[in-house]
Formats: C-alpha cells, sequence, structure tokens
C-alpha cells in the first residue's frame, strides 16, 4: 500500500461517514455542514484523480456559495421534525425494500467484473507539466462548445425563472432613490422661520 | 536557495518512509511554520499600527502605555485574551459554537499556501492558485454563520445572515474582476501572473485594469467586513454581530482570522495589479541599478504595507454604509461595471494593446 | 497537445434557426426590460416574426443531405428540419390561441414569451441534437421553462402544486435518463450517437458490453417514458395539464411531443437501433398499458383538461406502439400520429381557450352545455375534433390509428392489435359524451366568445385541416415515412 492509497482511503472515509452523517443527522444545520464535508472529501478525492480545476470549482461553487445560500434558507426556516419524521418512518419499509432490491440488481450489473481493472485498462498518468485547467479549456471551447453555450442558455432560464417567480410589482416594495438623496438641498427640507421670542417676564 | 535544497535532501535522507511521502508533510509543515509565524506577529502589530494611525487620524495618540511607546500594547492583549474566560451561553450549540472560530481561521492561514512572496519563494506553486484562492477563501463565511446560528442569539443571527448576503455578492464581483486579471495575464497560476507585470510600472495590470484595481480593494472591504461595510458587526445597531457571545481566545481567534484575512487581501492587490515583486524602478536606467539589491521580498511587503494603511485610513474617513445601499453597490453597479470591462479587456486583448500583452 | 478538433465556423448555417432563435431571444429579453406597459402587444409580435423566420430557416434548410457539425453533437437531417418547422407552427398557432387567454388572466408579460421562446430553443436542440449530452441538455432547457411556465399563475394554487409536481418527477426522470446515458457513455465511450450507433451494431459485442447496455437502455426508456408520459410514468399528465393555465398546457400538450419523439429516435432508433429487439417489448408493455389506461380512467373525468390529459396518454400509447414495431414504416407511422397528434389537440385546447373570458376559467365538460345552440360554427369544430380523436373515419384521426394498427399487423402482433383496438372503441365513449353536451343538454350558463378574428380564423383552419387531412392522407403519409 503506498501513501496515495492511504490518502484514498482516508478521504473515502470521510466521504462515507460524512454522507452518511448527512442522512441521519436531526439537525438541518448539522446536515448542511456534513454535506459541505463531504463535498470537501469528494473534490480532495478528484485532486488525487489529477483533475484539480474540477475539484476547486466544486469548492468554490458547492461550499462556497451554494451550501452557503442553503445555510442562509435553512436557518430562516422553521422547520417542524416530528411532522417530517412521521412522513419519512411511513414509507420507510418501502423504500428500504425498493432500495435493497435496486442495490442488488445494480451490484449484480455493476460489479468489477463488469468494470474492473481487468476489462478497463488503468488510466495513465500526466507527468508534472500536466496543467488539467488548460486541457479543459481547449475542449470545452472547440468540441464542446455547442454544450456549453447550451448550459449557458440553461443558466439564462434559471434566472428569468426565478426572478418571474419572486418579483412582485414595484408597488409592494420600499426602494429608495441614492442620487436623490445626495442631491437633497437644505432649503427643501428645513424652513427657518423667525419667531418673535417671549420676554422675561413672559409677556 | 541552495541552503534550503540541501535542507530538503537531508530531510528526505533520514526519513525514508513511505517512499518519502512522510519527509514531504515534514517539509512542508516547517513551511507552514516559517509562513505562520511572521504572519501572526504581523497581524498583532497591525492592530497596534491601527489604533495608533486611527489615534493620530483623530488627533490622538493611541496606546503609548505599554513599554516604550507602548509597542508591547499587542503582546498585552494576546495576554489578556488568552487568560480570560471563554463563557458558553447555555443554549448555545458548544460543538458549532467551537468549531466556528477553527473555521475562519483555517481558511485564512491556509490561503497564503499559494501566495509568492518573489521568485520562486512560495509554500507550493499550484497550477490554479488563483481559483485556489478564491475557493479556500470562500469558506471563511462558514465561520461567521457558524458563530451566529451556535450562539443562539438573536443580534449573532442577524449578523450571520448580513454575512451570508454580503460574502456571497460581492465574491462574484471579486471573481469577475480578477477574470479580467486572467484574461491579460493568461493564467491563474499567481507566480505567472506576477512574472507576466516583469518590466516597470507602465506593466503592471492596474493601468488597464484602474476600474478593476478600484472595484477589488472595495470589494476587498467588504469581504473582509471592514469599515465602512463592517454591518455585519455594526455595534450601533446589531450590537457586535457575531462576536457578542464569543469571549477570551475563542473572540482572539475571531481578531486574528480577520486581520490575517485583511493582509491577504492587501497582498493580493499587491499580486494582481501591482506587480508583485517586481520593483518600480525596473527599466528605469541610473534607478534601476541602484535599487538592484533590493530583494523582491521587501517590494511585496512595502506595498502591501501601502494598501494595509489604505484599509485604516479608509476606516478613519467613512461613515458606515447602510446594508441595502452595500446590496445595491454590489449588484447594480459594480457587476455591470466589471461586466463591461471584461468585454474591454476582450477588444485590447484582440487588438494587443502594448505593453501589456 | 491533445488532438481536439478544430473549431470550424464555416459549418455553422446548419444550425442557423437555432442561432437566429437565441439571438431574437436575447433581444426580445432587454427590449421587453424598457418597453413600457402599454406597449406590450410589441413583445407578442417580435415572438411571433422570430418564431416565423426561424421556422422559415428550417424550412430552406429541409432536403439538405444530412450536415453533422460541432464535432457530432448537432444534426441536420431532413427529420430534423421537418419536425422543427412543424414544432414552431405548433408554437406559433398555440400563442396566436392564447392571446386573449394571457389578456383575461393577466398573464401578459414580456418572461412569458421569452420563456415560450426559450423552451422552442430547448425543443430545437432535442431535434437537433446528436449526442447524449446535448439531447439532455435540450430537454433540461425545455423542462426548465415549462416549470417556469405553469408557476406563473402564482395566485393559484393548483398552478404551483403543478409546476411542483412536473418539477420533482421531472427531476427523477432526467436523473434516471442521465444514469442510462452514462452507461452507455460508460460502455461505448462516447457521447455521439454516430459513434454509439457503432459500437452497438458492431458484430463482435461481448456479452458484458449487451449487458451494460441493456442496463442502460431499460433507464433510458424509463426517462423517455416519463416525458411522453407513457403508463406507469404518466402520474404527473393528468395533474400538469389540470393545473397549469390553459395556454401552458395548450404548449406542453402539443410542440413538446414532437421534441420527446425526436429524442426517442435519435436515442433509440439511431443510436440502439441495433438493440431493438430488447427496447420494442418495453415499448409494448408501455403502450398497452397507456392505451388501456388512458381510455378507462377518461370515462370518470369531468374535467376537460383532465380528460385530455388522459386522451393524451392513451395516444401516446399508439405513437409508442407504432415505434415497438421495429420496422421503418412503423417508425413512419408513429411519426405521422405524433404529427396528426399534436394538431388535434392544438385545436381541442384551442377551443376550451376559445370560451375562457376575463376571471373565469373552462375547465369542466359541463362548461360545453349548449354550445350548439350560440356558436353553431365552433361546436361543428369541436365536433369533428373529437370524432378525429376518437378514431371516426374519415377523418385523419381514423387514419393514423389505422396506419398504427396496420404495421403492428404487419409486424405480427396481433394480440396487440386487438387490445388496441378494443380500448379505442371504448375512448370513443367520453368522446360522443362532450358532443352530447354540446348538442344535446341546455346551457345553464352564459356563453360567449370574445376571441379576435386571428384566432377563430386559425382555429377554423386548423379544424378544417383535420377533415382536409383525413380525406387526402398521401402527402403527410410519404412525408412521414419519408423521414426513415
Amino acid at each position: 500500500m503506498n501513501s496515495e492509497q492511504i490518502i484514498f482511503y482516508i478521504l473515502s472515509f470521510w466521504f462515507v461517514a460524512s454522507s452518511l452523517a448527512m442522512i441521519f443527522s436531526r439537525n438541518a444545520v448539522k446536515a448542511v455542514l456534513f454535506l459541505v464535508l463531504a463535498f470537501f472529501s469528494a473534490a480532495s478525492i478528484w485532486i488525487l484523480l489529477e483533475a484539480e480545476f474540477l475539484a476547486i470549482t466544486l469548492i468554490l461553487v458547492y461550499v462556497g456559495a451554494v451550501m452557503v445560500l442553503f445555510l442562509f434558507v435553512i436557518k430562516m426556516l422553521n422547520i417542524d421534525k416530528s411532522t417530517l419524521r412521521a412522513k419519512f418512518t411511513g414509507y420507510l419499509s418501502l423504500g428500504l425494500i425498493v432500495a435493497a432490491i435496486i442495490v442488488a440488481e445494480m451490484s449484480l450489473v455493476l460489479g468489477t467484473n463488469q468494470f474492473g481493472l481487468d476489462v478497463f485498462s488503468s488510466p495513465a498518468r500526466h507527468g508534472a507539466d500536466y496543467s488539467n485547467i488548460t486541457v479543459l479549456a481547449m475542449q470545452l471551447y472547440t468540441t464542446y462548445v455547442y454544450p456549453f453555450e447550451l448550459a449557458a442558455v440553461l443558466l439564462l432560464i434559471a434566472i428569468i425563472a426565478a426572478i418571474t417567480l419572486v418579483h412582485r410589482n414595484e408597488t409592494s416594495r420600499k426602494k429608495q432613490s441614492i442620487s436623490e438623496q445626495v442631491n437633497v438641498q437644505a432649503k427643501d427640507r428645513v424652513r427657518l422661520v423667525s419667531i418673535t421670542l417671549p420676554n422675561k417676564e413672559g409677556k | 536557495m541552495e541552503l534550503w535544497q540541501a535542507f530538503v535532501q537531508m530531510v528526505h535522507t533520514l526519513i525514508p518512509w513511505l517512499d518519502g511521502t512522510v519527509a514531504n508533510i515534514l517539509i512542508i509543515l516547517i513551511k507552514a511554520i516559517v509562513l505562520v509565524m511572521p504572519l501572526m506577529l504581523v497581524v498583532a502589530y497591525f492592530t497596534y499600527a491601527e489604533r495608533k494611525v486611527i489615534g493620530y487620524m483623530q488627533l490622538r495618540i493611541g496606546p503609548n502605555r505599554v513599554g516604550p511607546k507602548g509597542w508591547l500594547q499587542p503582546i498585552a492583549d494576546a495576554l489578556k485574551l488568552m487568560t480570560k474566560e471563554i463563557i458558553f451561553p447555555t443554549k448555545a450549540n458548544i460543538y458549532l459554537f467551537l468549531l466556528a472560530p477553527v473555521l475562519a481561521i483555517t481558511p485564512a492561514i491556509a490561503v497564503w499556501a499559494v501566495i509568492p512572496f518573489d521568485e520562486g519563494i512560495y509554500v507550493t506553486n499550484l497550477d490554479i492558485s488563483l481559483l485556489y484562492v478564491l475557493a479556500i477563501g470562500s469558506i471563511g463565511v462558514y465561520g461567521i454563520i457558524l458563530a451566529g446560528w451556535a450562539s443562539n442569539s438573536k443580534y449573532p443571527l442577524l449578523g450571520a445572515l448580513r454575512s451570508a448576503s454580503l460574502l456571497v455578492s460581492y465574491e462574484i464581483v471579486i471573481g469577475f474582476a480578477l477574470v479580467t486579471v486572467v484574461m491579460i495575464a493568461g493564467s491563474v497560476n499567481l507566480n505567472t501572473i506576477v512574472q507576466a507585470q516583469q518590466g516597470g510600472i507602465a506593466h503592471w495590470y492596474f493601468i488597464p485594469l484602474f476600474p478593476m484595481m478600484i472595484i477589488f480593494f472595495i470589494s476587498a472591504l467588504v469581504e473582509t467586513n471592514r469599515a465602512p461595510f463592517d454591518v455585519v458587526e455594526g455595534e450601533s445597531e446589531i450590537v457586535g454581530g457575531t462576536h457578542i457571545e464569543y469571549s477570551g481566545m475563542t473572540f482572539a481567534v475571531f481578531f486574528l482570522a480577520e486581520y490575517a484575512n485583511m493582509i491577504l487581501m492587501a497582498t493580493l492587490a499587491v499580486v494582481m495589479f501591482f506587480g508583485g515583486w517586481h520593483s518600480p524602478f525596473e527599466g528605469i536606467p541610473y534607478l534601476q541599478a541602484v535599487f538592484a539589491w533590493v530583494p523582491g521580498i521587501i517590494w511585496l511587503l512595502a506595498k502591501t504595507s501601502f494598501f494595509m494603511f489604505l484599509y485604516l485610513w479608509v476606516r478613519a474617513t467613512f461613515p458606515r454604509f447602510r446594508y441595502d445601499q452595500i446590496m445595491h453597490l454590489s449588484w447594480k453597479v459594480f457587476l455591470p461595471i466589471t461586466i463591461i470591462w471584461i468585454f474591454v479587456v476582450a477588444l485590447m486583448t484582440q487588438f494587443q494593446l502594448a505593453p501589456w500583452f | 497537445m491533445n488532438n481536439f478538433i478544430e473549431f470550424d465556423t464555416s459549418s455553422l448555417w446548419a444550425a442557423l434557426p437555432e442561432i437566429f432563435l437565441l439571438s431574437a431571444i436575447v433581444v426580445i429579453l432587454l427590449l421587453d426590460l424598457f418597453l413600457d406597459k402599454r406597449f406590450k402587444q410589441v413583445t407578442y409580435y417580435l415572438t411571433q416574426l422570430s418564431l416565423l423566420i426561424s421556422g422559415l430557416l428550417a424550412f430552406n434548410l429541409i432536403g439538405h443531405p444530412q450536415t453533422i457539425i460541432f464535432s457530432g453533437s448537432f444534426v441536420l437531417d431532413n427529420m430534423a428540419s421537418v419536425f422543427k418547422v412543424f414544432m414552431m407552427g405548433a408554437t406559433m398557432v398555440a400563442m396566436v390561441y392564447s392571446r386573449h387567454y394571457l389578456r383575461a388572466h393577466s398573464l401578459f408579460r414580456g418572461e412569458y414569451f421569452v420563456l415560450v421562446l426559450l423552451s422552442v430553443l430547448g425543443m430545437m436542440v432535442m431535434i437537433s441534437g446528436y449526442s447524449l449530452l446535448t439531447l439532455y441538455l435540450g430537454l433540461e432547457i425545455l423542462s426548465l421553462s415549462l416549470y417556469a411556465l405553469i408557476a406563473i399563475a402564482r395566485e393559484r394554487a393548483d398552478a404551483i402544486e403543478a409546476a411542483l409536481k412536473y418539477f420533482v418527477l421531472g427531476a427523477i426522470a432526467s436523473g434516471l435518463l442521465l444514469y442510462g446515458m452514462s452507461m452507455i457513455y460508460g460502455i461505448s465511450g462516447s457521447l455521439n450517437i454516430s459513434d454509439i450507433a457503432s459500437f452497438a451494431s458492431s458484430a463482435n459485442l461481448a456479452s458484458r458490453e449487451t449487458l451494460i447496455i441493456n442496463f442502460g437502455l431499460v433507464f433510458l426508456v424509463i426517462g423517455i417514458a416519463f416525458k411522453l408520459g407513457a403508463v406507469p410514468f404518466h402520474m404527473w399528465v393528468p395533474d400538469v395539464y389540470q393545473g397549469a393555465p390553459t395556454s401552458v398546457t395548450l404548449l406542453i400538450s402539443t410542440a413538446p411531443k414532437i421534441a420527446a419523439v425526436a429524442m426517442l429516435v435519435r436515442i433509440l432508433v439511431d443510436g440502439l437501433g441495433s438493440m431493438h429487439a430488447y427496447w420494442s417489448d418495453l415499448f409494448m408493455v408501455l403502450s398497452i398499458l397507456s392505451i388501456a389506461l388512458g381510455s378507462v380512467v377518461a370515462l370518470m373525468q369531468t374535467n376537460i383538461k383532465r380528460l385530455l390529459a388522459y386522451s393524451t396518454i392513451s395516444h401516446v400509447g399508439f405513437i409508442m406502439l407504432g415505434f415497438a414495431t421495429g420496422t421503418l414504416t412503423g417508425y413512419g407511422a408513429a411519426t405521422f400520429y405524433m404529427l396528426v397528434y399534436v394538431l388535434m389537440s392544438l385545436a381541442a385546447f384551442g377551443v376550451i381557450i376559445l370560451l375562457n373570458k376575463k376571471g373565469f376559467e373552462v375547465d369542466q365538460i359541463s362548461d360545453f352545455k349548449g354550445l350548439s345552440k350560440h356558436s353553431p360554427w365552433f361546436a361543428l369544430m369541436m365536433l369533428i375534433i373529437m370524432l378525429s380523436m376518437a378514431g371516426v373515419p374519415p377523418l385523419v384521426g381514423f387514419y393514423s390509428k389505422f396506419f398504427i394498427l396496420q404495421q403492428v399487423i404487419s409486424a405480427g402482433f396481433i394480440t396487440i392489435a386487438v387490445i388496441a383496438v378494443i380500448f379505442a372503441v371504448i375512448s370513443a365513449y367520453y368522446y360522443l359524451q362532450i358532443i352530447k353536451s354540446m348538442y344535446f343538454d341546455e346551457a345553464d350558463k352564459d356563453i360567449t366568445i370574445h376571441a379576435s378574428i386571428d384566432m377563430r380564423l386559425i382555429l377554423s383552419i386548423n379544424a378544417i385541416l383535420i377533415l382536409a387531412v383525413g380525406l387526402f392522407p398521401d402527402f403527410w403519409m410519404t412525408l412521414a415515412l419519408s423521414l426513415f
């Protein structure tokens, strides 16, 4: 067992353990944090696979942005755990049976005898000057430029859809015009009125 | 350099286990310690500088009692914080409450691994170091969010909510601003980016990317929760935000993380826009020869110090922004400008505008 | 450096309709932002115009020999062009029908039109997709726009429910489809349909490889059946049809079916045609179940949108039956059936939408009571549509069913043909029920039709076309057969 294998098994252990912890965690915030840990382990495994760009992107996008917003939302929701769990146990037996059947079938078909190392040769190691990001960029902007553009369209739709569904008409929200606030003059706001003060005797 | 090579060789011969992996880990550890120790010292004296500089700006003297001219003030502060009791709120989630400062400081230090201090002086030369900086830097927000949530107190929660939305918004702006740098340098490796700026001030990227430099610096203020964007703490509105329930060493760790991040952002600004370790006198006939002996790391530190000073200057000058104004600034001002500038840079690249390409 | 394929701009003309449409979408999206509320009409007309131009560009490409561009992920062939023209024509007609509905239900917004255009783009991508990746992306572009379009009536709880159901089930279906695709990719080593086809049809396929292809195939079939709405993956269809705004139901029930059939053809016929023996059995079961359930459950419906949803399920069953035969004429018959179904569905929902008025959603069969007194012309149109859906000669619905059954019998599945006929006869009952309530029941509400002249005209043409194509089906049949 060389050092890479040791690292791989440690990372895989963390990956599996944190995924399980995420599923069985009763607290939504903790579940999100375990998911973050799972993402980290997955990213580290990708680095072992020489896909460092994807690994960093996973952290940047999912850990750095998506999960932060997840936490943001979860903190604001008041999730009633008892009703959730009641539904969960109600479907548990059926779900377990279906899951067991699928796992059994899939492991029959997708075992190492189908996709193992004796069928496929192990991937070649790249040299020290191999740059994952350069290779990806080259492929992405030539061979896969069409799917790449389509993915961009997909994101555009997501933006349009989100704004369409959430945006209310303008009258229902308060907003301010900063330029108006900055340009305001003293004479518009303050009116100086001269009044005669009563004298000391109070007349 | 030769000395270091010899040292590495020696460690490898002394500890040959696991094909040298153990030795490698040891060497990385030594590098990390060599990096982190001075960093912590700089952080300590940065707080002292802050109080002094703002003091003078407000016509006060600042700390001057502990040690000669107050020089031992940071040491005294550190001792005080270390000996203070750590108070746990009754209904706080203790694990997450303690995890939060750890999550704040770890990325703040880990990011330094890829910063190049001079030609060939770095902990690691990662091919995608800029993305690494952005990715690891974005994890720091978990510290604040968790601190807000785990404290089980209302003001920290408000601070955490503000922080989460602010940081995510400004990360996008910073990302876009740095994309322009990447477009010019043609690399996401910080070393390469600095090397591409060789050849005097005219070659530094702050000239073609001036608006991006300004936006980067302002966004850096937001990312580090500094005045005038420190609504996360906002002591006048939410008492101190996420830090309210923290005391003693737990608070000190947050403090360290914040200042380490500030220094990091200043360094990044120098690396990205101000030629990193390059001397400003490069290419000037006489001065170049005079300053040839100065090592690059000195130039880097000098430029970084200027940006660190700028942080303090800004803090002493501007009143705090309101939350919605900061959001407005990000989404409706900075983001459009950065996107337009990406097109401008694309045009510059197309027409090979000298001397940056 | 890797030997990546040079990016070639000289062959981009093959994707001209898509490129034009995407540019038009961006322009309309930006323009709509700056348009005053009074000029929202402009967005509508621009939408129709861009669909028209894009359709004409696609029409212009009919007859070109097969061209594959973008490194094998985009194909231009006759089927693609014909499908695109039909799909865009259907969308344009649907937009004409929807206009006054959108006004009446205050949905006349720029985003609505942009989302419709984006869904059209997704369908075009699916129709021309020649790699698993582009097919999947096209499907997602289509689905995502449709989810948003359903939920656009966000004040209505049933619309939100429909959108959510569609979203969750659609996401599961996409997941299954992706899983199947990953299996096919894993074993064949390529995402391109042409590579997969040559891999799957190679003579020396190891049993291990056949096994994995079959494994992926099952997931692919499930994913496609989900999107088509075949039993037992039909649960979303009735709820979505009922809950969505009628204009969106009209859109969902027509053009996306063309795209789904195109995806089916690309993956299962073009890609895994040599594996036909494995997937045709699955298709047989799915189609018989769909025809049976669609015909029987529809008998109990009182909501006409829900009724048409079940009718769609049974029509989808017939389409899949055509593909199950595994012969080229069978595929042609299925394509013909699909085009006919789109024509009938457009007209049926057109009549429903015609009866809508401000603040009142027409979706019950009882709403059609006494239509023949108030508007004998449109009652006649509805009569034609319903008889055609039931499969009464000489209307086109009869011929489409007839061609399918002919192919099924000639392929040797006589029992299946008999079952299909029995259920088709059962289904005639509920179509006749609508006719009965139009002609023999007294109206209990006031029916007034507010539609504009263009809608009346196109709806009439649409319904008459059902009769006309039924009388002269040769041209359409040869067209459908020529695609394979």
